[in-house]
């Protein structure tokens, strides 16, 4: 086998500037994939990390119809004390979840005094907040990032349309759940920068403020958002929890709970399916173009050796050794320029980060795209090159080793 | 027994609605460890004949032995697995592989055909480069070499694997005269050596002054048959 590596290898050196040729052309191919997959995927990453990690969590779970009347923020469709004891069973038996926060979610009107607006809050326990969303710290504009009791975190588009500042009285009124309303003074803790979409009227408040504000006597959660360990298998961990969850159902036997990730909530997940349907059809291109590189090569290189496979098939050189033969230059062909592929989409890679590739995205400025070359696609990218590689030449290949050899002797 | 028994085989090419027929009814015998040439103008059938004692082809109708094989009907694979343990070649054109060294193209039919363990093939190759006389060029490639030097490590190729016959087509129509004869004494001699029967075509008469038997070839028929020593081969 090394052997005929060997000659393969000296087939390909012989005529070096079309192996060259072909071998860039493949290089530039695996490097044009390479750094595209890298690059969408290092922008999808950061797009989903800021949707998850601002506000949205990478898995919600509420009582079941409740996201069908998500717009109206319904409080008779929380999650009551008994409920939450089953669901706060069921996230310990699963495996994989570090962080858990319970939100009270109600829509309010927030008055300066001077005029009112409406504004939808979230109670929150602000540690467990934080954890299950660490980017909210960071939206804070103004103010400090510690969400305290009496203090309420105002999102910027309505504070810059009510003329608030931090530290500013403003009145919180609400309609509780037996319909009457109820209203209370709060302190602008902070001005939070707006999420892109429905979240961008959402203002943040202490749990117990809330449960105050809706005069709820026993903690009843709306919404609860967790925070996957491994976000390669928020999948697998939504699975468990949903089948953990299975055996829990309402009084009229239809399941109590809904288990939704991060894709079923934000329509930015059919940007980032996108975004994949791009990156496959970019490997399906990258395909033909191997295809067709290898095989003419193999074919030229077929057509130019024929006396010379004759000469080998007279010697006594079975038609299974020359298939051999040419399936390996086609192997090598592939091999050399997916290596040489790898290596430039390596060098790439690197000079896009080193240029501090920035852009905005929505009400977020300033992102910095860092492309990272994923071992786990460099593989999967390298063996379809290799493979489709090798295959183009199975063609030229077959033809070769099935040479009558008195025909292939008499050819010129 | 005889090495060759061929009993009226004819060989008919067809393009399209014409038929060439040629070879008509050839027979002959030949025995082992002789030097045997078929000698005719072009065309005559020469080529086609060694061809098909080479297993490289199939004759139209007759029969055809090798050294006790009817090689006739052989499938591809075996055809190819009996030229490689049978038979050596040695062509007009030398067709020695051009990406491999002198040593490497003698050492081919061993590596990739009989797959002979290292150290043996070793020995056997640099035997057979001392043979002919080739061991001081065994670095060079065959593009470095003159036609006479490509005809001798051609002639190594073949007789590396100990094959009972071997074939020549045209050995020298490439080379000078003086080189000619050279390539035909080193056969002779080789033949000697190694105890081969070759058996060779060629067009020019005055070459074959050391051959022992002569078929003289014209239009596919076996015109004259001269034995030249004792041991040269029968007619048919």
């Amino acid at each position: 086998m090394l052997k005929l590596m060997k000659i393969a290898l000296r087939n390909l050196l012989r005529y070096h500037r079309r192996t060259l040729l072909t071998a860039s052309l493949i290089a530039i191919g695996v490097t044009f994939v390479l750094v595209f997959i890298s690059a969408s995927g290092a922008f999808k990453n950061l797009m989903i990390g800021q949707i998850t990690d601002s506000m949205l969590g990478h898995i919600q779970v509420h009582r079941r119809g409740y996201m069908a009347s998500i717009d109206s923020l319904p409080l008779n469709l929380n999650l009551e004390p008994g409920a939450m004891n089953k669901l706060e069973e069921a996230l310990a038996s699963t495996p994989g979840i570090t962080a858990v926060s319970q939100r009270i979610k109600f829509p309010g009107m927030l008055s300066n005094f001077m005029e009112t607006t409406n504004i939808r809050i979230n109670g929150v326990y602000p540690e467990r907040e934080t954890t299950a969303v660490p980017l909210l710290p960071g939206r804070v504009k103004k103010g400090s990032p510690q969400l305290r009791e009496g203090e309420l975190f105002v999102p910027e588009l309505l504070a810059a349309g009510m003329k608030l500042k931090v530290g500013d009285p403003v009145v919180i009124i609400a309609t509780n759940r037996d319909g009457s309303v109820n209203g209370r003074q709060f302190k602008v803790g902070a001005v939070i920068e707006s999420v892109t979409g429905p979240g961008g009227r959402d203002g943040y408040m202490h749990i117990e403020d809330a449960r105050e504000v809706l005069r709820m006597e026993t903690l009843e959660i709306s919404e609860v958002t967790l925070r996957v360990q491994n976000f390669s298998k928020l999948n697998e961990t939504a699975e468990q929890l949903r089948a953990n969850l299975s055996g829990e159902t309402d009084k009229q036997g239809r399941p109590l709970f809904d288990v939704r990730t991060w894709e079923d909530l934000s329509p930015f997940s059919n940007v980032a399916r996108m975004i994949d349907v791009m990156s496959f059809f970019i490997r399906l291109m990258l395909i033909a173009i191997v295809l067709v590189a290898v095989m003419n090569v193999m074919i030229m290189a077929v057509f130019e050796r024929i006396r010379e496979i004759g000469t080998i098939a007279a010697i006594g050189t079975k038609p299974g050794r020359i298939l051999s033969l040419f399936l390996i230059e086609g192997l090598l062909l592939g091999i050399f320029g997916t290596g040489a592929g790898i290596l430039l989409a390596g060098m790439a890679t690197f000079v896009i980060n080193a240029a501090n590739i920035s852009f905005n995205f929505g009400r977020q400025v300033g992102l910095v795209l860092s492309p990272r070359l994923e071992p786990g696609q460099i593989l999967i990218v390298a063996a379809i090159v290799i493979l489709v590689s090798t295959a183009a030449a199975l063609q030229p290949a077959f033809r070769a080793s099935r040479m009558e050899p008195v025909d292939a002797l008499r050819h010129v | 027994m005889s090495l060759i028994v061929t009993q009226d085989i004819c060989k008919t090419y067809r393009t399209g609605e014409v038929a060439v027929e040629a070879l008509k009814s050839v027979s002959f015998t030949i025995e082992p460890k002789s030097f045997v040439s078929f000698v005719g103008p072009s065309g005559s059938g020469k080529t086609t004949l060694l061809n098909l004692i080479g297993c490289l082809d199939r004759p139209t109708s007759g029969t055809l032995e090798v050294a006790g094989i009817h090689i006739s009907r052989l499938n591809r694979k075996k055809a190819a697995a009996f030229r490689g343990s049978h038979l050596g070649f040695i062509f007009q054109d030398f067709n020695l592989i051009p990406v491999l060294s002198v040593y490497e193209n003698v050492e081919y039919p061993l590596l990739m055909v009989q797959n002979i363990p290292g150290s043996e093939r070793r020995k056997r190759v640099l035997h057979m480069l001392d043979a002919v006389g080739m061991t001081d060029q065994k670095d060079k490639y065959p593009d470095h070499i003159s036609g006479g030097q490509k005809q001798r490590v051609a002639v190594a190729r073949a007789l590396v694997t100990k094959p009972p016959l071997i074939l020549a087509d045209e050995p020298t129509a490439n080379l000078d005269s003086q080189t000619a004869f050279k390539v035909i004494d080193l056969m002779h001699h080789m033949r000697d050596e190694f105890g081969a029967t070759f058996v060779f075509s060629t067009h020019d008469r005055k070459i074959v002054r050391s051959v022992e038997t002569i078929y003289s070839l014209t239009d596919g028929r076996i015109n004259t048959h001269a034995s030249l020593s004792s041991q040269g081969g029968n007619d048919a």
